[in-house]
């Protein structure tokens, strides 16, 4: 099939399913906001967005002013790409509407991790005005610096749509940061997201994600990984901020031998705020593993927070954790973990736990000494700390530095 | 100096501890001996100031100051520390943040770093505090965070109970160290209530007042050593005998 065809398709598919209502997360009325912006203008140098705007997108771990611990840099505001530029060689940053021009072999990779058709918001973003990132690591090449993308809702009311393309090709090593959030904490926008990534043999990929939205944004991001044969794919979710409206359910295939999966997420969920967060594997391939580690805060917000996995091969390994944290007198946690198992000898388990603190640990920190709000903030800075293997330190310290920077709002 | 007066302690309404009175002068390390279920631990977590022990009746002064009605955090900063029996895991605070926490800024890392060592927890200050530690780890970290809040009354509860034989010599060193026993009595900053089953611990401190508990109250006071010697000889039940004869009993 040509390109015209098979994107005449996916458009067909996408119109039969502009109405099919997502199972999970409170439904979206698309009429109420509007679909194409205006234009925003290119910059060359990424220093030169207003500081408004930079600081709003430090605030998500994107860094403009000084780029030179990053190995690239994708900026789009609202629909249009703003920004796009490289500093290492064997990676390739540009919008997805480029490499959709510039490779032939683009359509293996488009609409084939995610279904077009899977609810009215994948839909919606194939027939409107969308862009998003195309990562590309070459074979072989590891990347020190991560590159770094934001996703900059502007405009009131409007819907971003956008398609991200990741691909690590064999034995590469990538890390991305990426930032979404919007101008100011008024906006009343709506982010949609799907993002497709490609790990393949042996290759490495670390997707720190930081949601930095404002009090009345609605965002549903359809993400999808499918990992090849000893390939890595870890992925860090952290929220520490209000949003209306979030539901995104993230899957992760291991279709190769020894893939491995390890999904981190840190949420904290304010009065206003309604998260349905959830991280499913599907392990196919023997040897697979995967690790979901979830965190849960309420101070007042309702938090959906779900775990899948499934094990349809020999000798895979899951394992699923979630803890929820209930401050205050409001609020609700509801963890739902869930694990299926097709054949003998796979290795699947969960623990889950919600409740408010322990008053016999609170007491404890405060027999050395602490008073009692000194002990409370003590082991909440703790529960939120998690020591996620593997991650680069130069990931862990900004982590851990955007972690430190929300924790008063927390407490 | 630590003065307890008529002291009767409850939890959920149920009075354990009856009319005890027990003074500690400065310098000196005081021993508490009793039949499980005696109200040893009680006696312990109401000095320590933990809610759910009510002071019923009574009081507790400490340097001078009635710190009956104050908060266990009060007492901490007062100069009482204890060790816990029985720990709580504190999921992502590391040993290393309990110490500083201990040390109040009076101390930075590399103190950090040399107590552990002392200690050997070295291994255990980036771990989550008590998390996966054995009974001579969790008690070797009590003592750790003791050694850096530098308390001027000592609780210990059963420090040598589940160690090796191993442990318990470092264990009891690091009890020298907590509770001076080098240092001439009349010079040392320190007082201690410790409460042994086996009467180990009395190899390494320099204790010269012991009592028996029963029945939440204290029995008999007198030597360590020789209470300690007609324990191992007769059992508790000898004393409980003795100690019946001459009080009435609590229901």
């Amino acid at each position: 099939m040509s390109k015209a065809d098979k994107s005449g398709s996916y458009k067909d598919k996408a119109k039969a399913a502009v109405n099919k209502t997502a199972p999970l997360g409170e439904d979206i009325d698309l009429s109420k906001y509007v679909s194409s912006d205006d234009k925003h203008a290119y910059r060359d140098d990424p220093s030169q967005f207003p500081a408004k705007a930079k600081e709003r997108m430090l605030g998500a771990g994107v860094m403009l002013d000084d780029t030179s611990q990053r190995s690239g840099t994708y900026i789009q505001m609202d629909n249009t790409p703003v920004h796009s530029s490289v500093s290492q060689d064997g990676v390739e940053v540009m919008p997805v509407s480029q490499a959709m021009e510039k490779y032939d072999w683009f359509a293996e990779y488009w609409w084939q991790a995610v279904a077009v058709d899977q609810d009215k918001y994948t839909a919606n973003i194939e027939l409107n005005q969308y862009n998003g990132y195309f990562i590309r690591a070459l074979p072989g090449q590891k990347t020190v610096f991560p590159v770094q993308a934001c996703l900059y809702l502007a405009k009131e009311k409007l819907v971003q749509n956008v398609h991200n393309i990741i691909i690590a090709e064999e034995d590469s090593e990538l890390h991305i940061i990426t930032g979404c959030t919007t101008t100011t904490k008024e906006e009343a926008g709506l982010h949609l997201g799907v993002s497709e990534f490609y790990i393949k043999r042996g290759a490495k990929v670390t997707f720190t994600m930081i949601h930095s939205w404002s009090p009345e944004t609605a965002v549903r991001p359809r993400t999808a990984a499918i990992i090849e044969e000893d390939g890595l794919f870890m992925s860090n979710y952290l929220l520490m901020k209000p949003v209306r409206s979030l539901q995104m359910y993230p899957t992760a295939r291991c279709e190769g031998e020894n893939a491995t999966v390890r999904y981190n997420s840190i949420m904290v969920a304010g009065e206003g705020s309604s998260l349905d967060v959830g991280s499913r594997v599907i392990l196919n391939a023997k040897g697979a593993r995967t690790e979901i580690v979830t965190r849960a805060i309420t101070t007042g917000g309702d938090i959906t927070a779900r775990g899948y996995i499934e094990g349809n091969a020999p000798e895979v390994k899951g394992h699923l954790e979630c803890r929820g944290l209930i401050l205050g007198e409001k609020g609700n946690i509801h963890a739902i973990p869930e694990l299926r198992g097709t054949l003998p000898g796979i290795d699947l388990s969960h623990e889950a736990a919600v409740g408010k603190i322990a008053e016999e640990e609170v007491e404890y920190l405060m027999a050395r000494g602490l008073t009692r709000d000194e002990a409370t903030a003590t082991i909440v800075r703790g529960f939120l700390r998690v020591d996620i293997e593997g991650l680069p330190p130069l990931l862990s310290d900004e982590l851990k530095r955007a972690v430190e920077a929300s924790e008063k709002e927390v407490m | 100096m630590l003065e307890i007066k008529d002291l009767s302690v409850a939890v959920e309404d149920k009075e354990i501890i009856h009319d005890v009175n027990l003074n500690i002068q400065m310098g000196e390390t005081h021993v508490l001996f009793g039949p499980n279920g005696a109200g040893k631990s009680t006696l312990l977590m109401a000095i320590m100031g933990f809610p759910k022990y009510r002071v019923t009746k009574g009081s507790i002064a400490f340097k001078g100051k009635d710190i009956t009605s104050l908060t266990v955090d009060e007492r901490a900063r007062l100069g009482i520390g204890m060790s816990f029996q029985r720990p709580p895991v504190v999921r992502g605070v590391k040993t290393r943040d309990m110490v500083a926490a201990c040390l109040k800024g009076s101390g930075d890392g590399d103190t950090i770093d040399k107590l552990a060592d002392k200690t050997d927890l070295s291994e255990f200050l980036e771990r989550d505090i008590n998390y996966g530690f054995s009974g001579g780890e969790i008690k070797r970290s009590e003592l750790l965070q003791l050694l850096a809040q530098k308390p001027e009354l000592t609780l210990l509860d059963e420090p040598e109970s589940g160690v090796d034989l191993v442990n318990i010599v470092l264990i009891g060193e690091l009890m020298n160290d907590l509770l001076e026993k080098n240092c001439p009595i009349q010079y040392r900053k320190c007082m201690g209530l410790i409460i042994t089953h086996t009467g180990h611990i009395l190899d390494y401190v320099n204790a010269r007042t012991g009592y028996v508990m029963c029945d939440g109250t204290i029995g008999c006071t007198g030597d360590p050593h020789e209470m300690l010697a007609t324990i191992r000889e007769k059992g508790y039940g000898e004393c409980i005998k003795c100690y019946l004869g001459r009080v009435p009993t609590h229901e």
